[in-house]
């Protein structure tokens, strides 16, 4: 390993100040960057150091606030205010230009709104995000931004540099690059977007890249396609590149070394296979352990035939179910077509059973659960649930037999955030259901109440307190204590667990499948992550653009899809070991084909 | 296995099992415990259990400029509460012979050293040619100020007669023009404190007028949407796009001229917010649309709670606080229509006394030229609508304390 003789412990970097290794561009030392708060400070980096080499992938990983983002937003200068870089020094080394010579500039030294800084941000580093949308202009075309970017540093005409905007957009596999450079980005679906970003980024040659998550917000096999165009782009360009991501399959695929962050600091660094293969903190095991689990069935569920060919009775029967969003008449009664979200689809849910729906976005999944869950009905078709007496139609129901339905087709909502209402204390949100529906009052609700957070693994005591308390994975907690307030027979969970960090992802799949052995209950499982699916799911049934494409026990749809959708959609999951990278060998399914 | 709750102390799971390496990590920074980065690890037990306002209260606090003007704000209310034990003077009380006296400064000391808070008397002489009151200062001539003093009677709060006042002259017929006085010879200072009370107050009525239609019509607007919304929003856009000073002109023109001044007052509060209530109408009928859509409300609505409940419990405490800020707003714009009707002359009239009524007196280059100190009632108005402008400011920042 090359690294680790320079990444080895060192005094303080303001004593003396170390020569940078000549492939070293970046290097930063001992950062801190600290945001102050009412009553404490927040250390987001703590006392952080690493090099980007040229040429090489270094992978920050970390879970959510472990102040991977703020490093590189410290070494750009661009902290949003209260958060201050407090010491350590970043330097980089310019590339030789204008007639100038290389030099080691310290960045921290700069003024964050000196025109020094300004004139690195962009030509010798550059950045892109993890949304697309809010980092270009939405009012100025793709072309104007980039031909705005090379003029910004370098002295060119500008039928030169939309010249160059326009072989820019080429090397990043834009299609029909002189039409592209003069539309704008609400033309373009998110993994354009993301091209034209890195187009924009490479405008001036810069030497680093930093990439903030880029592939965070995009569809499986999207992230596929940016992963492959960063990866040669940077062999291509040889740039150093600081991928920031949570994801350790795409560390896997991406990186050349590795950066571990835990909570401001750096834990463990090495280089990528090493790490994979040998990983010496017990945070990175843990990492590493919680994405392994995801990539095969549950331990804790029973055999997956057992459910599969259980006799069981259906208790939830969708039959050609079709959701139309109407075309609203416009001004001098012009019709505007209407979405059509789901169309034809059927599936049965027998008891006991977990069935997933994946899908990227835009298949329709998430309506679909929407209707289920009664928030708004299909257009078309039938949902007929049979889980207490005779068969009943969701479509016919309405006052008391609607609240019924609803006391036992319950839902968990995507968001932990924004499903719980802030104002009120957990105990008044796990107990509203309750009180709703007359279950109990007084005494015997807190008691009803204490004993739901119990089974989510909650204390009681904190009933006081307000869902602000509490993270994410809590929160979650939260909502599915209040989802199986009611005694439910049927739950679904909207994308339950993509919000939450890798590590509390399978904790919280561990409560649901608890709970399911525990009260008898039946999932509709929406995601859009594979592995989730396949760990708590028996069958599955993958949907693209409203339709079921492919329906089927969960290790068969899995490992043996037979729809080239599927098949495409699986390849597309980056795996969690470096040695297997096999992403450019994934299938792909073009939607022409149809 | 059981799930460990990731709660602060909570233990790691399976992933971090030999003990050496959970002591290597310390307790408090259990690997991957669920905590994030706004919290300590440990959590913070105020914070924790903090309602909404509280929340609200800390976030105000920081905003210095905000809490300064809160004070102020505090101030110019209670003195359009206490103004008659406030003013020294009748602010109707006229005197001929001190037309547009200047101000008099207060002194602490006599001549030879002796505490004694006086005025300096002023004699006054007509100019033969323009035959305007010339005044001196009378050296001679000490008129002692002292603090509650008996002065001119007033019923206080309409309830009980009364004559202190908070400082004034020790003779209650000698003449003390602090601000000096206008065209009749009333007291400057005294009048502009008589006029907080009807200035702000219009505010205050006007605004809880407008408030409970905006409320009304934008939450309605807002929940239902479809044909009720489009209506109530052309209504807006209605009345938005008409000029308003010709407007209020029309309309105060249709009151009868026979009405008692306060009849009128009254009658101009009321068009004054007929007009007012759009902008907050809009803002409810947002926040109510963005609301009602969100996932907490969904999940109430299959909780099986009512829709009288969902917009009592759900919806009204998340736009409230947002709502109060809106009003804060909103009342130094009544406070400048009603100066700027008062002013034309079309809004309230002699003999009440209010900002924009006594402005009138100041429209008059030439007066303006003599009497500069008849303007200060405009330093009133700057003083009440930048400190309620900054104080709604704040409250704007701290109204959603959730936001991120």
């Amino acid at each position: 390993m090359q690294t680790e003789a320079q990444l080895a412990d060192r005094p303080d970097a303001g004593a003396t100040e170390p020569e940078m290794a000549d492939d070293v561009i970046v290097d930063v030392r001992n950062l801190r960057t600290y945001f102050p708060t009412r009553t404490h400070v927040v250390k987001a980096v703590d006392d952080v150091s690493l090099q980007l080499r040229r040429g090489r992938t270094t992978c920050v990983v970390g879970e959510s606030g472990s102040g991977k983002s703020i490093t590189a937003r410290s070494i750009l200068q661009v902290v949003d205010a209260p958060g201050r870089i407090e010491g350590g020094s970043v330097r980089l080394r310019t590339a030789p230009r204008d007639g100038r010579e290389a030099e080691v500039v310290t960045l921290t030294d700069l003024h964050p709104r000196s025109r020094a800084i300004r004139e690195i941000r962009g030509r010798d580093i550059s950045m892109i995000f993890q949304e697309p949308m809010s980092s270009l202009s939405p009012v100025h075309t793709i072309g104007a931004q980039i031909i705005e970017t090379i003029r910004l540093h370098e002295d060119v005409s500008k039928a030169e540099a939309r010249l160059r905007a326009i072989e820019l957009l080429r090397r990043c596999e834009i299609r029909d690059p002189e039409a592209a450079i003069d539309s704008y980005t609400f033309e373009f679906s998110g993994g354009m977007r993301q091209r034209a970003m890195i187009a924009m980024a490479l405008s001036c040659n810069p030497q680093v890249l930093i990439a903030d998550e880029p592939t965070t917000a995009l569809d499986v096999t999207t992230q596929a396609e940016i992963l492959d165009l960063m990866r040669e782009l940077q062999s291509s360009y040889g740039m150093a590149m600081m991928f920031i991501t949570h994801d350790m399959g795409v560390v896997a695929e991406i990186a050349d070394d590795v950066v571990v962050m835990f909570r401001g600091k750096v834990v463990e660094r090495g280089e990528v296979r090493e790490i994979f293969a040998n990983p010496k903190h017990p945070y990175t095991r843990r990492l590493l352990d919680s994405v392994i689990k995801l990539e095969s069935r549950s331990e804790l569920k029973p055999p997956e035939a057992e459910i599969v060919e259980a006799q069981a009775p259906t208790i939830l029967s969708v039959r050609d179910v079709g959701i139309h969003f109407p075309g609203k008449t416009g001004f001098m009664g012009k019709q505007f077509a209407g979405v059509r979200a789901v169309s034809n689809v059927s599936f049965d849910l027998k008891k006991g059973e977990s069935l997933g729906i994946v899908g990227e976005s835009g298949s329709g999944k998430t309506t679909l659960g929407r209707a289920i869950a009664s928030v708004r009905p299909p257009t078309a078709g039938s949902i007929v649930y049979s889980g207490a007496g005779a068969p009943v139609d969701l479509a016919g129901l309405t006052g008391p037999a609607l609240a019924n339905y609803r006391r036992q087709v319950r839902m968990i909502f995507q968001d932990p955030y924004g499903s719980l209402n802030p104002r009120m204390t957990v105990g008044q949100i796990v107990a509203e259901p309750l009180k709703m529906n007359k279950v109990a009052t007084g005494k015997a609700l807190q008691e009803r109440v204490a004993d739901l957070l119990e089974q989510v693994g909650l204390p009681p005591a904190v009933m006081e307190r307000y869902p602000h308390a509490f993270s994410g994975g809590q929160r979650q907690r939260i909502g599915i204590a209040r989802a199986i307030a009611l005694d439910p027979q049927v739950v679904i969970c909207d994308e339950a667990t993509s919000a939450l960090d890798v590590s509390i992802r399978s904790q919280v799949l561990d409560l649901l499948i608890e709970l399911q052995e525990r009260l008898d209950l039946s999932f509709v499982f929406i995601a859009h992550d594979i592995g989730v699916v396949r760990y708590f799911c028996d069958r599955i049934a993958v949907m693209r653009k409203g339709e079921i494409v492919e329906l089927g026990p969960a290790s068969t749809v899995c490992d043996a899809p037979t729809h080239p959708y599927t098949k495409a959609l699986l390849s597309a999951v980056p795996t969690p070991d470096p040695t297997q990278r096999s992403m450019h060998l994934r299938a792909r399914y073009d939607d022409s084909a149809e | 296995m059981a799930s460990s709750t990731g709660l602060g102390k909570s233990a790691p799971d399976n992933a971090v099992s030999d003990d050496s390496e959970r002591t290597a990590f310390g307790e408090a920074e259990a690997p991957g415990a669920d905590v994030y980065e706004d919290m300590p690890a440990q959590g913070n037990p105020s914070v924790d259990v903090a309602s909404q306002w509280q929340l609200m209260r800390w976030k105000f606090m920081r905003h210095k400029a905000a809490v300064v003007a809160l004070w102020f704000v505090i101030g110019i209310y209670a003195i359009g509460l206490f103004c008659e034990i406030l003013a020294p003077q009748d602010p109707n009380e006229t005197n001929g012979s001190f037309a547009y006296a200047p101000p008099m400064g207060i002194h602490l000391f006599e001549e030879d050293g002796t505490f004694n808070p006086h005025v300096k008397g002023l004699t006054s002489e007509r100019d033969r040619l323009t035959f305007r009151l010339e005044y001196a200062v009378d050296p001679e001539v000490i008129i002692p100020i002292r603090p509650f003093v008996k002065g001119d009677s007033y019923r206080m709060w309409g309830l009980f007669e009364w004559d202190r006042h908070l400082f004034g002259t020790v003779d209650p017929e000698a003449n003390f023009f602090l601000l000096g006085a206008d065209r009749l010879g009333r007291d400057n200072f005294s009048r502009i404190i008589y006029g907080t009370r009807v200035s702000l107050s219009i505010g205050l009525v006007g605004v809880a007028l407008s408030l409970a239609i905006g409320l009304v019509l934008g939450g309605v607007s807002g929940y239902y949407g479809g044909r009720v919304d489009n209506i109530i929003q052309r209504v807006i856009e209605f009345l938005r796009s008409m000029p308003t000073i010709p407007l209020w002109m029309g309309l105060a023109a249709a009151i009868p001229l026979t009405w008692p001044p306060l009849g009128v007052y009254f009658m101009i509060t009321i068009l004054l917010s007929l007009i007012g209530w759009t902008s907050l109408g809009r803002e409810t009928r947002g926040k109510v649309m963005s609301l009602k859509n969100e996932d907490f409300v969904i999940a109430a609505r299959l909780d099986g709670v009512s829709e009288f409940r969902i917009i009592t419990r759900h919806l009204l405490p998340a736009f409230m606080s947002h709502t109060i800020a809106v009003t804060t707003l909103a009342i130094p714009q009544m406070i400048l229509a009603e100066t700027a009707l008062s002013f034309l002359g079309i809004g309230l009239q002699a003999p009440v006394v209010s900002w924009g009524v006594l402005l009138q007196e100041a429209q008059n280059v030439n007066t303006v030229a003599t009497a500069p100190w008849l303007l200060l009632p405009g330093v009133a108005v700057v003083v009440a609508v930048l400190a309620l402008n900054f104080l709604g400011d704040g409250l704007r920042d701290a109204a959603d304390p959730y936001a991120k």
